[in-house]
């Protein structure tokens, strides 16, 4: 919903706190979901997270979230998916050039990082092409085991 | 002008050291001196005729020419076959891809294609949306965008490897170029863009149409405090209009295009609109020389394209140089001209 998610990027900070906290306890699972299979263990958070997401962000499921990047704002709701910053198409009211009724996704997120403790860096690093074949997929598990691994070495 | 290694028509200059293409671009940019790069309309039509005889327009006057990509999301003749024909002609040429309407699959192979051909130049473009132009109905790709092609045309170049990881056996030699637009909002985020380019690999960058000098003055003065001005090359993008009518269009109906109305009112008080036009653009020009930055111009001119020699002669901008042009052939190398001339 528009309107909710415009509301995500206002409390940005709040969001982003409830989303480290999340990752931390996804984390400290990570025995649990070694004995039951990750596979399993997906399945089971895909149930909640897509619905949860869709509602706060309008999440389109990409599997790979930069939310933390932007704002809390989903950058797949852009029309050209742009993950790395506006187009030089944005309007001088700043709505969107493909869709005028929308506020610019850009916009939305500047704004949103701006109240985050390390939005400004945050939103400054660059995000490597989609993985397409991971569509749908959960990426909160996926950043929870990349957690995981970078600890592991 | 003529470089001392000039190579005949269809081939690259010898790439020196601390350059990584062998284009005329890269060569006037890096000696320092302010350069002026075009834009060329592809036509829409399969004759090669219709390529060289809007080129020419050019002849002299800039160091070299973009070949747009399908812009404005409407079809005309592709930038890569725009390229193909120029570059044999000895034209240095900026390969403009966008990534509407290919994948990564695409662009890698005509980059690979482009550079085969003498294409010394790429610039990186996001695309404008389908939606903007004559086949609203197609499906956008944008698999890439801009970011992410930089990054990923650099690894071609440098780690000569697809995205993949799979080897080339032979690196495209390109000059990457990016785009900027300071004329749209989120301004403040706008720098923080140009450094994330920088960082993707963009080496040079072209500009949105500038008419609103103090905007701009306030862009590079960020730009300049972040040092970005050292590490890329800055080219902000000027344009005749043609009227006061036409400019309003533009502001209405074109995105991302900022015209203040100052420079609307100046063009209704003028008695010869389109004059007063290209007067707005020289004065833009010598405006934006004088900023600390600035490397040189992108000047379009579409559909206006036969006042992109008298815009430059007036600035004087080139000085007492004269940049390449296909008659150089003629003094260098007679006989290869001739032949060219003999397949018109």
């Amino acid at each position: 919903m528009y309107r909710v998610r415009l509301w995500s990027a206002r409390h940005s900070s709040l969001l982003h706190t409830l989303y480290s906290a999340m990752e931390k306890a996804l984390v400290a699972l990570h025995p649990v979901f070694v004995k039951i299979g990750y596979t399993r263990a997906e399945r089971w958070i895909s149930v909640i997270e897509k619905p949860v997401k869709g509602f706060l962000f309008d999440s389109k499921s990409c599997g790979q979230c930069t939310l933390g990047s932007t704002g809390m704002t989903c950058p797949m709701n852009c029309p050209k998916t742009l993950r790395n910053g506006p187009c030089g198409g944005v309007r001088g009211d700043g709505s969107c050039e493909i869709k005028p009724d929308m506020t610019c996704i850009w916009v939305t997120a500047w704004e949103g990082s701006q109240r985050m403790a390390d939005g400004e860096q945050a939103i400054q690093i660059i995000q490597g092409p989609v993985d397409a074949s991971l569509q749908g997929s959960s990426a909160w598990l996926r950043e929870a085991r990349q957690t995981i691994d970078q600890r592991a070495g | 002008m003529r470089f001392e290694d000039e190579p005949a028509a269809g081939e690259n200059l010898p790439i020196l050291p601390g350059h990584v293409s062998p284009g005329r671009l890269e060569r006037v940019l890096r000696a320092g001196v302010f350069a002026v790069t075009t834009e060329i309309a592809p036509p829409d039509s399969a004759d090669p005729l219709e390529v060289y005889d809007r080129a020419s327009a050019f002849d002299g006057y800039v160091d070299a020419i973009n070949a747009t990509d399908g812009s404005g999301a409407h079809c005309h003749m592709s930038s890569v076959s725009m390229c193909a024909l120029l570059t044999r002609r000895g034209y240095s040429t900026v390969m403009q891809v966008s990534c509407r309407d290919k994948n990564r699959i695409a662009i890698q192979g005509d980059v690979l294609g482009g550079s085969a051909m003498g294409v010394s130049n790429i610039l990186c473009l996001t695309g404008d949306g389908v939606q903007s132009g004559d086949h609203p109905e197609a499906k956008p790709v944008f698999d890439m965008d801009c970011m992410t092609s930089l990054e990923m045309l650099r690894g071609m170049r440098d780690e000569s490897r697809f995205l993949s990881g799979r080897k080339l056996t032979h690196p495209p030699q390109v000059f990457l170029g990016a785009a900027i637009n300071p004329f749209a909002p989120p301004y403040d985020f706008r720098p923080l863009r140009l450094a994330k380019k920088v960082a993707a690999g963009a080496q040079f960058v072209q500009g949105q149409y500038c008419f609103d000098i103090e905007m701009f003055k306030e862009y590079m003065s960020r730009v300049r405090d972040m040092g970005l001005h050292e590490k890329v090359f800055i080219l902000p993008g000027v344009g005749p209009l043609a009227s006061a009518k036409s400019a309003e269009w533009i502001r209405s109906n074109v995105a991302g295009v900022h015209i203040p109305d100052a420079v609307i009112k100046r063009l209704k008080g003028a008695e010869n609109q389109a004059q007063e036009g290209t007067n707005v653009c020289i004065d833009m020009i010598n405006q934006v020389r004088e900023i600390e930055g600035v490397a040189g111009v992108h000047i379009m001119a579409y559909r206006q394209e036969h006042r992109v020699s008298e815009i430059v002669e007036k600035t004087g901008v080139l000085g007492d140089r004269r940049p390449w042009e296909p008659r150089i052939y003629q003094d260098t190398f007679g006989q290869a001209e001739q032949t060219a001339d003999s397949k018109k």
